[in-house]
């Protein structure tokens, strides 16, 4: 019984690039960021339980240039990742498998994550007056 | 693995290595996890919006609220589970090296356990502690 020269996990270099396939990686690519972003969720819920010092210096990371250019990164991820989680559930309840279908479904989930994430910016923007 | 020839017959490679009667628990956890995140999701996104420069009293008089609380430890227990469940089959799906795997599963593991413990107590704290 040979089991070592079985395909393992898709070799995504050998094939022609879809919008389907590109979309199933960043889903994993997306969801690998969000574990890390999970540090940033522990990190700022401990230090307001610290105290106002250190809720401060998180605030003051959190808001800096490269604090806002992780977090843009990081709720970009959680946007995808939300999206084309829901039509992953779709999916796992035996709908959407069709290729036009699918396809569509594709450029719904990249719609709407750009669009959620530009909404949530200028939202975050404007509660903190301009 | 050994993938060299082998005395061992196949079916007594495979036995104890079935089924233990919980074959679909990692996916349906996953599914579930998932779903909860929904709206979960969509609340904490609203809700850290609404923080966005406020300062530590704001953040304090919200997250001592009891059913902001439930909600962010809700949350928190979703989110830590979902991902240690993703980052599981990205390890299993990659790292083919058995030592290597192991260790990366039980860091995972651990390091979700440890941060999503922290973030629990720190919001029970938050919740407790408000004058």
């Amino acid at each position: 019984m040979t089991t070592s020269n079985r395909p393992l996990s898709p070799h995504l270099q050998v094939y022609r690039p879809q919008i389907t396939s590109m979309l199933s990686i960043l889903h994993r690519l997306t969801g690998i960021a969000l574990a890390f972003g999970t540090l940033l969720l522990a990190y700022w819920l401990i230090a307001a339980a610290t105290g106002p010092g250190a809720f401060e210096t998180a605030q003051g990371l959190i808001g800096s240039f490269v604090g806002r250019l992780l977090l843009f990164g990081w709720s970009f991820a959680l946007f995808y990742h939300l999206c084309n989680g829901i039509r992953h559930l779709v999916w796992d309840a035996g709908y959407g498998f069709e290729i036009e279908t699918a396809t569509l479904s594709g450029w719904i989930v990249v719609g709407a994550s750009a669009g959620l994430t530009v909404i949530c910016w200028i939202a975050g923007y404007i509660a903190m007056g301009g | 693995m050994s993938s060299g020839p082998s005395l061992r017959s196949p079916l007594g490679r495979v036995r104890g290595l079935g089924s233990a009667k919980d074959g679909t628990h990692h996916w349906w956890a996953q599914r579930l996890t998932a779903l909860a995140l929904i709206p979960l999701t969509v609340w904490f996104v609203i809700s850290v919006i609404v923080l966005t420069g406020g300062d530590y009293t704001a953040m304090v008089a919200w997250a001592g609220s009891p059913l902001v609380a439930g909600l962010l430890i809700l949350l928190i227990v979703a989110t830590f589970y979902h991902g240690a469940l993703g980052l599981q089959v990205v390890i299993e799906d990659y790292v083919h090296h058995e030592m290597t795997k192991l260790g990366l599963l039980l860091f995972v593991k651990a390091t979700a356990l440890v941060l999503a413990l922290a973030a629990v107590l720190s919001v029970l704290s938050l919740l407790f502690t408000r004058a």
